[in-house]
């Protein structure tokens, strides 16, 4: 009887243990992986504190500036254009479908112009930009830290973060509202040619309800997160460049993750910056 | 050696994650002379030129620059002490976006603020210095094969006239004959400017050519260093295995690796 008893406490306290360091395991891994995020976001503050800081320090490098805005900003043109264009047409057809059944035809125009300039077009021209622009930033500064010309950037008494990142951060931060700027136009651009020549609109009655429902806000709230999402694309692309691994694996994985991690954040930034304007 | 050195390492530890690489790791450099370390590929030796230009953090241990810590200098300091430094790349490491002579012109512009016209005609002196002719500056580092662009890459190391001169692997990747014109530039650049110099190699013929003294790394430490006329009679059974090119003896791969 005491024997059986003690064998129940000794399962029990066994298998109390067993939970123990089962807990103890778990709460490790948890641990390090919480651990090895805010190890990561810390060095992804630091780096982006230094980026900033260089753009506003001198020496400057105005000529790597333009070359960076105009491969940023006017290389993307097409690419941004054409995203914008038939985003703008395929919204006028499918809310003309919707709204028709309520006999609601005159709102096409307001649906196009607001979807367009609040939400479509930074988002899609950000993660368009992430997909051409941060990728061949993360390959390119990705290539130079494998074959050392990171390296001898500093050993030639220049700082990389000048002559390399803060070049492509402020270039990011200021095209792509630009971009949203002229993706915007386009949009509204597209939607009237569909209503014009395919939904049989007017073409003054659908500019003037255009131009009736727009408000500044909604522009200058898409600029603003253009100019979050032109600052996270090329921060992401230079960040994952710049810590790239060794060899051409690790260029590879660094183009990878520059843009996955910036599409993400866009549609979160997304997110977190509608609630700000419009709550 | 009596005299302050030039560049002196004292008990350097650098590992990455669990990997030991240097373990403390002691050189002294006079100045104007030239050490060459010898020691198998992978045995840290380029680790240890990142180490002492700062682009390495080491984790402990103390880098003397004409008798002044380097040891986690703040940015300012450290570009005021990169200016006493010019490094040969083991891969060249030129600008692939830049022609040839905005690559050599590059620390003198960028680095020293000088103007555009007055670098280019120092661009072409170097250029000459390293055997290259004046068409070449106008090429991009692409279209250079491997030994041009060492000599590209050595204009640009000496362009600013460096006190300190880093050689890494200067001789590796090319045939014999190019091999020996790069050690011969590499002999009378660094005479003429006067400069101290630390090379890295494991090429023997390089080393005998421009060492006026060797040091040999092995599992993360310095295991001999002599002038380089001692190189042979030694007594060093780990150098004069290196040296001979020898599979047996008591280096082994598992320790190299
Ligand atoms: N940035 C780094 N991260 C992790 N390991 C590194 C890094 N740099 C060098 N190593 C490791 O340190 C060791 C020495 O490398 P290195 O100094 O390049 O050798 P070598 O003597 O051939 O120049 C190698 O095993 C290499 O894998
Ligand atoms: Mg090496």
């Amino acid at each position: 009887m005491e024997q059986t008893q003690d064998t129940i406490k000794m399962k029990g306290q066994a298998t109390g243990k067993a939970a123990l360091t089962y807990l103890q395991y778990v709460a490790q891994a948890v641990g390090a992986a919480m651990l090895a995020l805010f190890q990561g976001a810390g060095r992804l503050f630091v780096f982006m504190g230094q980026s900033v800081v260089h753009i506003f320090l001198p020496p400057f490098f105005p000529r790597l500036v333009l070359r960076q805005l105009i491969d940023i900003g006017y290389y993307s043109l097409p690419v941004v254009g054409m995203t914008t264009l038939f985003t703008g047409m395929v919204l006028a057809l499918q809310s003309y479908t919707g709204f028709s059944r309520f006999n609601a035809e005159s709102a096409v125009a307001g649906v196009v112009v607001l979807s367009m300039a609040r939400e479509l077009a930074p988002v899609l021209a950000g993660l368009m930009v992430a997909g051409r622009v941060g990728a061949s930033i993360a390959a390119e500064i990705a290539t130079m830290r494998v074959t050392e010309q990171i390296d001898a950037l500093s050993t030639l008494s220049v700082n990389p973060f000048k002559y390399l990142i803060a070049p492509r951060v402020l270039a990011g931060t200021l095209m792509l509202p630009i971009l949203v700027l002229v993706g915007d136009i386009i949009g509204v651009f597209g939607g009237y040619v569909v209503s014009i020549y395919n939904l049989g609109f007017s073409p003054g009655r659908y500019l003037s309800q255009t131009w009736e429902i727009l408000e500044v806000i909604d522009v200058t709230s898409g600029l603003v997160k253009a100019a979050v999402f032109g600052f996270i694309v090329a921060l992401m692309g230079c960040y994952h460049g710049f810590n790239s691994q060794r060899g051409a694996q690790g260029v590879g994985a660094a183009t990878t993750n520059a843009v996955v991690s910036s599409s993400i954040l866009i549609l979160i930034l997304n997110y977190i910056l509608t609630q700000v304007f419009f709550s | 050696m009596s005299e302050t050195a030039k560049l002196q390492l004292s008990g350097v530890v650098k590992s990455f994650g669990s990997k030991k690489v240097l373990q403390g790791i002691d050189l002294s450099i006079p100045k104007g002379k030239s050490l060459v370390v010898i020691g198998g590929s992978g045995t840290g030796k380029s680790v240890m030129l990142k180490c002492a230009l700062g682009l390495i953090h080491a984790d402990s241990g103390s880098i003397m620059v004409d008798g002044q810590e380097t040891m986690g200098l703040d940015s300012k300091g450290r570009t005021a002490v990169m200016q006493k430094f010019g490094m040969l790349f083991q891969g060249g490491a030129l600008f692939d976006s830049l022609k040839v002579w905005e690559n050599v012109a590059f620390g003198l512009i960028h680095g020293r603020g000088m103007d555009k016209r007055d670098a280019y005609s120092i661009v072409l002196e170097k250029l000459k210095s390293v055997g290259l002719a004046e068409s070449v500056a106008e090429l991009y580092p692409a279209e250079l094969s491997g030994g041009m662009q060492k000599r590209v890459g050595l204009a640009r190391a000496i362009a600013t006239n460096p006190e300190i001169i880093f050689f890494d692997e200067p001789t590796t990747g090319l045939d014999p004959i190019m091999a020996d014109v790069i050690n011969d530039l590499i002999v009378n650049s660094t005479k003429e400017l006067g400069a101290t110099t630390l090379s890295i190699t494991h090429d023997m013929a390089s080393a005998r050519k421009i060492a006026d003294f060797v040091a040999m790394i092995y599992e993360g430490k310095i295991i001999w260093t002599g002038p380089v006329d001692d190189l042979d009679h030694c007594g060093n059974p780990y150098v004069d295995q290196f040296i001979h090119g020898r599979a047996s003896g008591p280096i082994t791969f598992g320790a190299a690796a």
